[in-house]
């Protein structure tokens, strides 16, 4: 039915399973737009949050997809800016993922401010001192790069190809690729690093507070979240290019471009751990008791030990010099099982630094009469959350069916002339029946 | 009409003379129009802008002590003059540090509700209007004129008054006056508090009584000289303008945190 649309030798699967897989996604969404609703209707009274936790599992989504986003922003910086011509195999997925996580992200943003309407106040009455400003600002700039990295994608559609303007215009927007890759690693460099500085310049909260760089300018936080995107985004994209393939039950990318952007992931968390390591000694032995917290107050004598020292442990070790290892380790990286581990430990090591940065920065009770706070989100900030989980899973199906997404698909996956129906039909000798029957005209493949 | 010497309002809370009573807290939410719910067994979702703790010694009957906290905004002023931790956080400068009072504000209607003030502020002092404003029925003809209700989605917190403050200043120019008494301008805790245990002034007027019982040093933060006076977790850096006094040691030194091998200075 949508033959004509799908690119040029790859195969799809029909029409009815497409969307049937659409419409069950479909529901999914429905259910997180049902919760959005109900947040912008009734407001924020729908979620677990309270006046201890203003923060909660939306900041941490929103942190952990602009991270995990950020694969889009290296990869593309590897490719366009370092030369690493294998890459432009991997390009547009990484492209593909970063735009659905950012898109993503602003969704999210727009939930769970408590005056949606307002949200543009923050471009307007921009306090130019405020983390948040920054990445506002950069967030913004930086989608809309990446919607221009997106659109040739789109375009190169097999119809839309056929319009000369805009295969003409899809040709020169890749000319000039490497001048928007380049203004996009320029933007995630301070987006990434101001989403560090949101817990890193609160000095009132000892847990999430860190020394600043040049006096006042930037916390720590602010290069490790950078270094800690650029390091465990290309493992997301090394992870959803995996599920893809499981998926669609082929291969799509080759090893070779894997193998080279597992590699750079792995020393890239190596030397991000080792900064993270050596910034969490010296907050928990420097700036911590400075103020009079000690480790243990962070980590101890909380509720069901919720937030006890394992994070710390699980964060660093398991999810950060384990997956740099196997990574780097070149047998260790080529072994499918060690690899598939590696990702997603850098995937979950990530996404739990956003969620103690975030989380743990409010449970940790500051003055000293005070009890940890302790929360789950609601129903409603669970489905608003997967949201875009399954907005993300929509785009990816629609795109990976209609546009070229994986250049070495067709090379990867050729596909075998199809045998003649008569053939398969009957059985041996029958065949050979048929064919020697004079004078009957020959089934034409379209008729047949 | 501006005043002739920049103001730094604050105020000391004899946490001794505090009987607990929630008068302050009373005062305050009538003088503020601070909307409440049927329901406020979850006080994680009221909207208080003056909450009062109630801390303990931690000592077994017959040693146990009780103290009662009151704790307004402590309208910080930070290291360097308005940097303080929910201002300079703000996206969008819904709340500002005034340098001719030092009174942290907050604009309802520029604020969008994103919360990193609340994340930001260690005194829980800023609230969050998880639900519209409902008053009972006839009871919105008592709601004060002078101070805006807010609606859902905005953060708000103590003002110190501020009406109270721009309604003085009118009389005093009417009266052809640039500079308040003492006395024109109280916060509505200060007067409601039946055992006096709060005193409410400008902290750069040595004749204010707020000034003598703090005694602070400017040089360094505004840090009192006075030994049995402190302020709430000082050694973050906040810099508040509301100190407490008391004559017991343990209540002191639960206003900070300390390291088991420090010994409190």
């Amino acid at each position: 039915m949508d033959s004509a649309l799908i690119p040029n030798g790859v195969k799809r699967c029909s029409m009815g399973k497409f969307l049937l897989w659409n419409s069950i996604i479909g529901l999914v969404l429905l259910w997180g737009v049902f919760a959005l609703l109900l947040c912008w209707i009734k407001g924020l009274n729908q979620t677990n949050m309270n006046n201890a936790y203003g923060f909660a599992l939306w900041i941490w989504a929103d942190l952990a997809v602009i991270a995990l986003g950020g694969g889009a922003f290296f990869t593309g910086f590897l490719r366009y800016i370092v030369g690493k011509e294998e890459l432009k195999n991997i390009i547009n997925y990484a492209v593909l993922i970063g735009f659905i996580c950012y898109s993503a992200a602003q969704l999210i943003l727009g939930i769970d401010i408590g005056q949606p309407l307002r949200g543009w106040f923050i471009f307007w009455h921009a306090n130019i001192h405020s983390m948040l400003t920054e990445v506002a600002f950069c967030l913004s700039c930086y989608f809309i790069v990446l919607c221009i990295e997106y659109i040739p994608l789109i375009l190169e559609n097999r119809q839309t190809d056929k319009v000369p303007f805009f295969h003409n215009l899809t040709h020169n927007m890749h000319e000039v690729m490497a001048i928007f890759a380049a203004t996009g690693a320029f933007l995630s460099f301070f987006h990434q690093g101001s989403l560090g500085g949101v817990s890193g310049v609160l000095f009132g909260r000892p847990f999430g507070f860190r020394e600043h760089i040049f006096g006042t300018i930037w916390p720590y936080t602010f290069f490790l979240f950078t270094w800690s995107a650029a390091a465990c985004g290309p493992c997301f994209t090394i992870l959803v290019t995996k599920i893809t393939e499981k998926i669609a039950g082929k291969k799509l990318v080759k090893d070779n471009v894997i193998d080279l952007l597992a590699k750079i992931s792995g020393w890239m968390i190596l030397t991000y751990i080792i900064a993270k390591t050596a910034d969490t000694l010296y907050w928990a032995f420097v700036t911590a008791p400075s103020t009079g917290f000690i480790l243990a107050k962070f980590y101890t004598e909380n509720p069901g030990s919720v937030y006890g020292y394992w994070i710390l442990f699980l964060e660093i070790v398991i999810c950060g010099f384990v997956p740099a290892l196997f990574l780097i380790v070149k047998k260790w990286r080529r072994t499918p099982v060690l690899l598939w581990t590696a990702i997603i430990l850098a995937v979950i090591g990530v996404s739990l630094n956003r969620w103690v940065l975030v989380l743990q920065v409010l449970a940790v009770p500051v003055m000293p009469f005070t009890d940890w706070n302790i929360y789950f989100p609601s129903w409603q900030e669970i489905a608003t959350t997967i949201l875009p989980v399954a907005y993300g899973i929509l785009l990816i199906m629609i795109s990976y069916r209609y546009l070229p997404i994986f250049p070495q698909e067709a090379e990867l996956n050729p596909i075998e002339p199809e045998p003649e129906p008569e053939q398969e039909a009957k059985p041996e000798g029958k065949a050979e029946e048929i064919k020697t029957k004079a004078g009957e005209p020959e089934l034409k493949p379209a008729e047949a | 009409m501006e005043q002739v010497k920049d103001k730094k309002f604050g105020m000391v809370i004899d946490l001794d003379k505090c009987t607990g009573c929630g008068s302050c807290m009373v005062a305050c939410m009538s003088e503020n129009n601070v909307p409440f719910r049927e329901d406020e067994t979850d006080k994680l979702l009221s909207v208080a802008w003056m909450r009062v703790y109630k801390m303990t010694n931690r000592k077994p009957y017959p040693d146990t002590e009780v103290c009662y906290f009151p704790r307004p905004c402590m309208h910080c002023e930070g290291q360097h003059s308005g940097h303080s931790p929910c201002v300079s956080v703000c996206p969008a400068v819904a709340t500002d540090y005034s340098t001719a009072t030092g009174i942290v504000s907050q604009i309802y209607t520029r604020c969008f509700g994103c919360r990193y003030c609340m994340a930001a502020c260690p005194y829980h002092a800023r609230v969050f209007n998880w639900f519209d404003p409902v008053w009972p029925h006839g009871m919105e003809k008592s709601l004060s004129p002078d101070v805006s209700v807010r609606m859902r989605g905005v953060v708000e917190k103590c003002s110190f008054c501020y009406h109270r403050y721009q309604k003085a200043m009118e009389k005093a120019y009417v009266d052809g006056r640039k500079e308040l008494e003492e006395n024109e301008y109280q916060t509505s805790c200060t007067q409601a508090c039946p055992a006096g245990a709060i005193t409410f002034g400008d902290l750069n007027n040595t004749h204010h009584e707020v000034y003598k019982i703090a005694q602070p040093d400017h040089k360094h933060h505004g840090k009192s000289k006075n030994p049995k006076v402190f302020r709430l977790l000082e050694r973050l850096g906040t810099n508040p303008k509301v100190y407490y006094l008391s004559s017991r040691k343990w209540v002191r030194q639960l206003g900070d945190n300390y390291r088991p091998d420090e010994i409190m200075k």
